[in-house]
């Protein structure tokens, strides 16, 4: 599943973007690419999580899927981050629909969607990793208030 | 009717005393239509929301606790909070109470100190309004009560990510059949298909609102509640329902700043799902507070006979 990898977030919401904005006969002719594709990018966006934190993304995969076992890794100690786990599992379902059945009638929007379910990963990940530290639970806005009233903390670029 | 959730004590919680105005009214009219009784808690505090809980979580685990020794204290063994915010907090208070010794110390102290009785788990259960009314009603009951269906209505509902996280402090869901899922919600949409509604399958329905961001990091919710609402429109949907303030006032707010500021207009309708099975149960568009909503659902409602 490579083609996603050393992408910055900026280049991967373009390519998002342009997933979404193929015509349909285009998306179906190349169906199971478009689908390893939109997983590997999601790969990448959790990888920049977890090479932020400072450890080496895994190689491992949590029910036959790296995605999730990176996702895995990234939400330990950060329980936030599990805000974004449903969201890993669509984009998982997402290929797997595609994948098994490519030439399905719904084939087009269901890569679609997986292209705007990964858009969803890569933004809230986007998000913590510009506020690097975050609340105990949801994305909460403490280390920026914290900003306001003490030495602006590290910022963690993408 | 089960007749566990008939009478329950009534936790609104901040929000709907403000933004989630519209909520609360339609809370209370949906559970007056149905023959519920809502008692709300006497002199009850903030939650703790996210601000306490980030500063000081014993305090907020305090916090949610007074809340939780009131409805015992009026006699209540449910207390229904319909924030998803407000749900969590007392859920995790509960979790925190019934796990964690020091959690115990330092809200036994601060019970102490405030002159009030130490609420100890496991006296009183946290519902949410979705428990509420799909436990006392279900969806045959809601069927039979439906006097204006929503039938031809496409609905994405729209959990937001607090209902279900974390998993430990919600040990009645993900119990098999009949349960809620906290992995793939669907009481929302058992209710409002019982209604007529027809729910489209919506991959986002406990993704990140961004709601947290939304006075500091302004753009970064703007993008999050944009996909939302792209996605939501791209499943087919006309309406989001959503059962979180937090989460509905971000998701109006962000979609008149999206086309302000990203010049990207959606037209997807957001509604609270209290409000549209209110209007399901024969409940006037006023009275369940839609002309309260920045997101101006009107000509849609008018369209399909609701309004």
């Amino acid at each position: 599943m490579g083609g996603a990898r050393a992408m910055s977030f900026d280049d991967i919401a373009a390519r998002l973007d342009a997933i979404v904005a193929m015509p349909d006969d285009a998306l179906v002719a190349a169906a199971a690419q478009q689908a390893d594709e939109l997983l590997a990018l999601g790969e990448t966006v959790l990888e920049a999580w977890v090479a932020s934190r400072g450890e080496t993304p895994t190689a491992q995969t949590v029910e036959g899927f790296r995605l999730l076992a990176l996702h895995r890794q990234g939400a330990r100690g950060e329980p936030s981050f599990n805000a974004c786990r449903e969201t890993c599992r669509e984009l998982v379902y997402h290929h797997n629909l595609v994948r098994l059945d490519p030439a399905h009638t719904d084939t087009a929007r269901r890569l679609r969607l997986g292209a705007m379910v990964a858009r969803h990963l890569a933004l809230f990940i986007g998000g913590k990793l510009e506020v690097a530290g975050l609340g105990e639970f949801c994305c909460a806005s403490k280390p920026l208030r914290q900003n306001e009233t003490s030495a602006p903390a590290e910022t963690v670029r993408q | 009717m089960s007749g566990k959730y008939k009478d329950v004590a009534y936790y609104p919680g901040c929000a709907l005393e403000g933004t989630g105005h519209a909520y609360n009214r339609s809370t209370k009219e949906v559970g007056k239509a149905l023959g519920l009784k809502i008692t709300e808690l006497k002199n009850w505090n903030c939650c703790g929301a996210m601000e306490v809980k980030n500063v000081d979580p014993k305090l907020q685990t305090y916090l949610s606790a007074r809340n939780l020794s009131i409805a015992e204290e009026m006699g209540y063994k449910t207390v229904m909070a319909p924030c998803n915010g407000c749900y969590h907090n007392l859920k995790k208070a509960e979790y925190d109470l019934a796990h964690d010794q020091n959690s115990r110390e330092v809200t036994d102290r601060l019970s102490r100190k405030a002159g009030h009785k130490t609420y100890e788990a496991g006296k009183v259960e946290t519902i949410h309004a979705l428990d509420w009314i799909k436990e006392e009603i279900g969806e045959e009951g809601l069927k039979a009560r439906v006097k204006n269906s929503l039938n031809g209505l496409k609905i994405a509902n729209y959990y937001g990510c607090m209902y279900t996280r974390p998993r430990h402090i919600f040990p009645e869901k993900d119990q098999g059949p009949g349960s809620e899922s906290t992995s793939k919600p669907h009481f929302m949409d058992d209710l409002l298909a019982a209604a007529g509604a027809e729910n489209v399958d919506y991959p986002l329905k406990t993704a990140c609102c961004g709601g947290a961001h939304t006075l500091s990091d302004s753009d970064t919710s703007t993008k999050l509640v944009l996909n939302l609402l792209t996605t939501a429109e791209a499943c087919g949907a006309d309406v989001i329902a959503t059962e979180c303030p937090t989460c509905h006032t971000g998701l109006e707010m962000h979609q008149a700043r999206a086309e302000k500021v990203f010049g990207r207009k959606t037209k997807v309708k957001i509604l609270y799902f209290t409000q549209l099975l209110g209007m399901a149960l024969g409940l006037s568009a006023r009275k369940v507070g839609v002309q309260e909503n920045f997101s101006d659902s009107m000509d849609l409602l008018r369209e399909r006979g609701l309004y």
